[in-house]
Protein backbone atom coordinates (compact mmCIF):
# COMPACT_ATOMS: atom_id res chain seq x y z
CA UNK A 1 0.00 0.00 0.00
CA UNK A 2 1.21 3.49 -0.84
CA UNK A 3 1.75 5.94 1.97
CA UNK A 4 0.77 9.49 1.03
CA UNK A 5 1.82 12.46 3.10
CA UNK A 6 -1.13 14.70 3.95
CA UNK A 7 0.10 18.29 4.41
CA UNK A 8 -2.75 19.02 6.83
CA UNK A 9 -2.37 15.91 8.98
CA UNK A 10 1.41 16.36 8.71
CA UNK A 11 2.09 12.67 8.37
CA UNK A 12 2.01 9.78 5.97
CA UNK A 13 -1.28 7.96 5.76
CA UNK A 14 -2.37 4.83 3.89
CA UNK A 15 -3.65 5.40 0.36
CA UNK A 16 -7.07 3.93 1.19
CA UNK A 17 -7.91 7.16 2.99
CA UNK A 18 -7.34 9.25 -0.16
CA UNK A 19 -9.13 10.03 -3.40
CA UNK A 20 -7.63 11.44 -6.56
CA UNK A 21 -9.35 14.63 -7.68
CA UNK A 22 -7.88 15.31 -11.13
CA UNK A 23 -5.19 17.61 -12.42
CA UNK A 24 -4.12 20.58 -10.30
CA UNK A 25 -3.42 24.21 -11.22
CA UNK A 26 -6.22 24.57 -13.73
CA UNK A 27 -7.42 28.12 -13.35
CA UNK A 28 -11.06 28.85 -13.95
CA UNK A 29 -11.70 31.96 -16.02
CA UNK A 30 -13.02 34.91 -14.03
CA UNK A 31 -15.40 35.74 -16.84
CA UNK A 32 -16.74 32.41 -18.00
CA UNK A 33 -19.39 33.94 -20.26
CA UNK A 34 -16.75 35.70 -22.36
CA UNK A 35 -14.64 32.56 -22.81
CA UNK A 36 -14.52 31.34 -26.39
CA UNK A 37 -15.62 27.81 -27.15
CA UNK A 38 -12.07 26.77 -27.95
CA UNK A 39 -10.71 28.13 -24.68
CA UNK A 40 -13.55 26.57 -22.75
CA UNK A 41 -12.86 23.21 -24.33
CA UNK A 42 -9.19 23.51 -23.28
CA UNK A 43 -10.17 24.47 -19.73
CA UNK A 44 -12.91 21.91 -19.33
CA UNK A 45 -11.78 18.80 -21.18
CA UNK A 46 -8.13 18.92 -22.14
CA UNK A 47 -5.69 17.52 -19.58
CA UNK A 48 -1.94 17.10 -19.91
CA UNK A 49 -1.81 13.32 -19.24
CA UNK A 50 1.99 13.23 -19.17
CA UNK A 51 4.27 10.25 -18.92
CA UNK A 52 6.30 11.33 -15.91
CA UNK A 53 5.72 14.15 -13.47
CA UNK A 54 2.11 15.22 -12.96
CA UNK A 55 0.60 17.80 -10.62
CA UNK A 56 -2.63 16.50 -9.16
CA UNK A 57 -5.30 17.38 -6.63
CA UNK A 58 -5.91 14.78 -4.00
CA UNK A 59 -8.37 14.65 -1.17
CA UNK A 60 -7.80 13.10 2.23
CA UNK A 61 -11.37 11.87 2.03
CA UNK A 62 -11.39 9.55 5.06
CA UNK A 63 -9.08 11.66 7.19
CA UNK A 64 -9.10 15.43 7.50
CA UNK A 65 -11.24 15.61 4.31
CA UNK A 66 -9.09 18.44 2.92
CA UNK A 67 -8.02 18.85 -0.69
CA UNK A 68 -4.32 19.27 -1.32
CA UNK A 69 -1.92 19.06 -4.25
CA UNK A 70 0.55 16.31 -4.97
CA UNK A 71 3.38 15.80 -7.42
CA UNK A 72 3.39 12.24 -8.68
CA UNK A 73 5.44 10.33 -11.21
CA UNK A 74 3.01 8.46 -13.45
CA UNK A 75 5.71 5.96 -14.46
CA UNK A 76 6.84 4.83 -11.02
CA UNK A 77 3.64 5.92 -9.19
CA UNK A 78 5.91 7.57 -6.63
CA UNK A 79 4.75 10.71 -4.81
CA UNK A 80 7.56 13.27 -5.01
CA UNK A 81 5.91 15.75 -2.68
CA UNK A 82 2.58 17.07 -1.45
CA UNK A 83 1.64 20.64 -0.57
CA UNK A 84 -1.40 22.53 0.64
CA UNK A 85 -4.10 23.70 -1.73
CA UNK A 86 -3.58 27.27 -2.89
CA UNK A 87 0.19 27.14 -2.66
CA UNK A 88 2.10 27.82 -5.91
CA UNK A 89 3.51 25.07 -8.06
CA UNK A 90 6.82 24.08 -6.44
CA UNK A 91 9.88 25.18 -8.37
CA UNK A 92 12.25 22.49 -7.14
CA UNK A 93 11.12 18.93 -6.76
CA UNK A 94 12.91 16.91 -4.10
CA UNK A 95 14.18 13.57 -5.31
CA UNK A 96 13.07 14.11 -8.90
CA UNK A 97 14.74 11.82 -11.40
CA UNK A 98 17.65 13.20 -13.50
CA UNK B 1 -53.46 3.39 8.37
CA UNK B 2 -53.02 2.45 11.99
CA UNK B 3 -49.29 2.68 11.49
CA UNK B 4 -49.53 6.21 10.12
CA UNK B 5 -51.68 7.25 13.05
CA UNK B 6 -49.21 5.83 15.54
CA UNK B 7 -46.42 7.73 13.80
CA UNK B 8 -48.32 10.97 14.06
CA UNK B 9 -48.88 10.66 17.79
CA UNK B 10 -45.20 9.87 18.32
CA UNK B 11 -44.25 13.05 16.46
CA UNK B 12 -46.63 15.03 18.64
CA UNK B 13 -44.88 13.87 21.82
CA UNK B 14 -42.84 16.62 23.51
CA UNK B 15 -39.48 14.99 22.92
CA UNK B 16 -38.38 12.54 20.29
CA UNK B 17 -37.98 9.05 21.61
CA UNK B 18 -34.48 7.80 21.19
CA UNK B 19 -34.05 4.36 19.67
CA UNK B 20 -30.38 3.49 19.83
CA UNK B 21 -29.03 1.01 17.29
CA UNK B 22 -27.54 -2.22 18.60
CA UNK B 23 -28.18 -1.08 22.19
CA UNK B 24 -26.30 -3.09 24.74
CA UNK B 25 -24.68 -5.55 22.35
CA UNK B 26 -21.49 -7.09 23.63
CA UNK B 27 -18.98 -9.68 22.60
CA UNK B 28 -15.91 -11.00 24.26
CA UNK B 29 -13.21 -13.12 22.73
CA UNK B 30 -9.75 -14.08 23.92
CA UNK B 31 -7.84 -10.84 24.45
CA UNK B 32 -10.51 -8.46 23.22
CA UNK B 33 -13.99 -7.33 24.26
CA UNK B 34 -16.49 -5.34 22.20
CA UNK B 35 -19.35 -3.34 23.62
CA UNK B 36 -21.82 -0.91 22.11
CA UNK B 37 -21.52 2.18 24.29
CA UNK B 38 -24.54 4.02 25.73
CA UNK B 39 -25.93 6.98 23.73
CA UNK B 40 -23.97 10.24 23.95
CA UNK B 41 -24.45 13.84 22.86
CA UNK B 42 -22.35 14.86 19.88
CA UNK B 43 -21.76 17.80 17.60
CA UNK B 44 -19.85 18.26 14.42
CA UNK B 45 -18.12 21.60 14.82
CA UNK B 46 -16.58 23.68 12.04
CA UNK B 47 -14.87 26.93 12.92
CA UNK B 48 -12.03 29.14 11.69
CA UNK B 49 -8.89 29.58 13.76
CA UNK B 50 -10.07 32.92 15.17
CA UNK B 51 -13.14 31.36 16.81
CA UNK B 52 -11.37 28.45 18.48
CA UNK B 53 -10.53 30.18 21.78
CA UNK B 54 -14.09 31.46 22.35
CA UNK B 55 -15.64 28.12 21.43
CA UNK B 56 -13.23 26.25 23.70
CA UNK B 57 -14.34 28.44 26.57
CA UNK B 58 -18.04 27.92 25.82
CA UNK B 59 -17.66 24.16 25.49
CA UNK B 60 -15.45 23.85 28.56
CA UNK B 61 -12.90 21.78 26.68
CA UNK B 62 -9.92 23.12 24.74
CA UNK B 63 -10.34 22.31 21.07
CA UNK B 64 -7.08 20.64 20.01
CA UNK B 65 -5.16 22.30 17.20
CA UNK B 66 -2.68 19.55 16.49
CA UNK B 67 -3.55 16.85 13.96
CA UNK B 68 -4.62 13.45 15.29
CA UNK B 69 -5.13 14.65 18.86
CA UNK B 70 -8.04 14.99 21.24
CA UNK B 71 -8.77 16.76 24.50
CA UNK B 72 -11.05 15.59 27.27
CA UNK B 73 -12.50 17.28 30.32
CA UNK B 74 -15.36 16.27 32.63
CA UNK B 75 -16.91 13.68 30.36
CA UNK B 76 -16.61 15.78 27.23
CA UNK B 77 -14.12 14.96 24.49
CA UNK B 78 -13.11 17.11 21.51
CA UNK B 79 -11.50 15.24 18.64
CA UNK B 80 -9.47 16.96 15.92
CA UNK B 81 -10.81 15.79 12.58
CA UNK B 82 -9.46 18.48 10.28
CA UNK B 83 -7.78 21.91 10.42
CA UNK B 84 -11.17 23.54 11.09
CA UNK B 85 -13.26 20.57 12.09
CA UNK B 86 -13.90 18.84 15.41
CA UNK B 87 -16.15 16.13 16.78
CA UNK B 88 -17.31 16.92 20.29
CA UNK B 89 -18.70 14.01 22.30
CA UNK B 90 -20.38 14.45 25.66
CA UNK B 91 -20.99 11.29 27.66
CA UNK B 92 -22.63 12.86 30.71
CA UNK B 93 -25.71 14.19 28.98
CA UNK B 94 -24.90 17.91 28.60
CA UNK B 95 -25.66 18.72 24.97
CA UNK B 96 -22.69 20.65 23.51
CA UNK B 97 -25.06 22.08 20.90
CA UNK B 98 -26.74 24.10 23.64
CA UNK B 99 -23.38 25.54 24.69
CA UNK B 100 -22.71 26.75 21.15
CA UNK B 101 -26.18 28.18 20.69
CA UNK B 102 -25.42 31.57 22.23
CA UNK B 103 -22.05 31.95 20.55
CA UNK B 104 -21.76 34.85 18.13
CA UNK B 105 -18.29 34.02 16.82
CA UNK B 106 -18.24 32.46 13.37
CA UNK B 107 -18.84 28.73 13.60
CA UNK B 108 -21.10 25.94 12.48
CA UNK B 109 -22.27 23.40 15.05
CA UNK B 110 -24.45 20.55 13.89
CA UNK B 111 -26.04 18.09 16.32
CA UNK B 112 -25.18 14.54 15.31
CA UNK B 113 -25.97 12.74 18.58
CA UNK B 114 -28.29 10.27 16.91
CA UNK B 115 -26.21 9.86 13.78
CA UNK B 116 -23.34 8.04 15.45
CA UNK B 117 -23.02 4.82 17.35
CA UNK B 118 -19.95 4.21 19.50
CA UNK B 119 -18.36 0.82 20.02
CA UNK B 120 -15.63 0.20 22.55
CA UNK B 121 -12.86 -2.22 21.70
CA UNK B 122 -10.80 -3.17 24.71
CA UNK B 123 -8.15 -5.70 25.63
CA UNK B 124 -4.58 -6.57 24.65
CA UNK B 125 -5.73 -7.59 21.14
CA UNK B 126 -7.78 -4.40 20.58
CA UNK B 127 -5.31 -2.83 18.14
CA UNK B 128 -4.97 -6.07 16.19
CA UNK B 129 -8.76 -6.34 15.97
CA UNK B 130 -9.15 -2.83 14.54
CA UNK B 131 -6.13 -3.25 12.28
CA UNK B 132 -7.86 -6.10 10.51
CA UNK B 133 -9.89 -3.46 8.69
CA UNK B 134 -8.09 -0.20 9.40
CA UNK B 135 -4.83 0.53 7.55
CA UNK B 136 -3.46 3.04 10.06
CA UNK B 137 -0.44 2.37 12.24
CA UNK B 138 -1.95 1.78 15.70
CA UNK B 139 1.30 1.20 17.57
CA UNK B 140 1.63 3.34 20.68
CA UNK B 141 4.39 5.41 19.02
CA UNK B 142 2.22 6.41 16.09
CA UNK B 143 -1.17 6.38 17.79
CA UNK B 144 -0.69 7.18 21.49
CA UNK B 145 -3.38 7.36 24.14
CA UNK B 146 -5.64 10.30 23.29
CA UNK B 147 -4.90 10.12 19.57
CA UNK B 148 -7.97 10.48 17.39
CA UNK B 149 -8.47 10.25 13.69
CA UNK B 150 -11.10 9.82 11.07
CA UNK B 151 -10.16 6.74 9.07
CA UNK B 152 -11.69 3.67 7.51
CA UNK B 153 -12.65 0.23 8.76
CA UNK B 154 -13.34 -2.24 6.00
CA UNK B 155 -15.72 -0.44 3.69
CA UNK B 156 -16.91 2.33 5.97
CA UNK B 157 -15.61 5.51 7.52
CA UNK B 158 -15.07 5.57 11.27
CA UNK B 159 -13.67 7.96 13.83
CA UNK B 160 -11.14 6.22 16.01
CA UNK B 161 -10.10 7.41 19.47
CA UNK B 162 -7.58 5.68 21.68
CA UNK B 163 -8.87 6.01 25.24
CA UNK B 164 -6.19 3.85 26.91
CA UNK B 165 -3.20 1.79 25.82
CA UNK B 166 -5.47 -1.16 25.10
CA UNK B 167 -8.83 0.56 24.61
CA UNK B 168 -10.37 2.26 21.59
CA UNK B 169 -13.62 4.03 20.90
CA UNK B 170 -14.93 3.46 17.39
CA UNK B 171 -17.54 5.97 16.23
CA UNK B 172 -19.50 5.07 13.13
CA UNK B 173 -22.73 6.16 11.47
CA UNK B 174 -25.70 4.32 12.93
CA UNK B 175 -26.74 2.82 9.59
CA UNK B 176 -23.24 1.31 9.35
CA UNK B 177 -23.18 0.15 12.97
CA UNK B 178 -24.37 -3.37 12.24
CA UNK B 179 -21.64 -3.76 9.62
CA UNK B 180 -18.99 -2.34 11.95
CA UNK B 181 -20.02 -4.49 14.91
CA UNK B 182 -20.16 -7.63 12.80
CA UNK B 183 -16.81 -6.78 11.19
CA UNK B 184 -15.20 -6.23 14.59
CA UNK B 185 -16.76 -9.43 15.93
CA UNK B 186 -15.23 -11.45 13.11
CA UNK B 187 -11.94 -9.63 13.55
CA UNK B 188 -11.96 -10.27 17.30
CA UNK B 189 -12.13 -14.00 16.61
CA UNK B 190 -9.23 -13.73 14.18
CA UNK B 191 -7.16 -11.56 16.51
CA UNK B 192 -7.68 -14.03 19.34
CA UNK B 193 -6.58 -16.98 17.20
Amino acid sequence: MLLIRCPYCEEERPELEFRNAGEAHIARSADMAATSDDDFEKFFFIRSNPKGIIYERWRHMHGCARFFNAVRDTVSDRFLMTYKAGEPKPANLPGAAK
Amino acid sequence: MAKAAAKKSAAAAPSVERRPALAGQELSATGVALAVLPPAERISLRAPYASVAALSKALGVTLPRKPKTSAAKAGRTALWLGPDEWLVIDEVGRDPLADCFEMTVLHSAVGISHRNVAISVTGPAAAATINSGCPQDLSLDAFPVGAASRTILGKVEIVLLRTATDAFRVECWRSFSDYVFTFLSEAAGDAAA
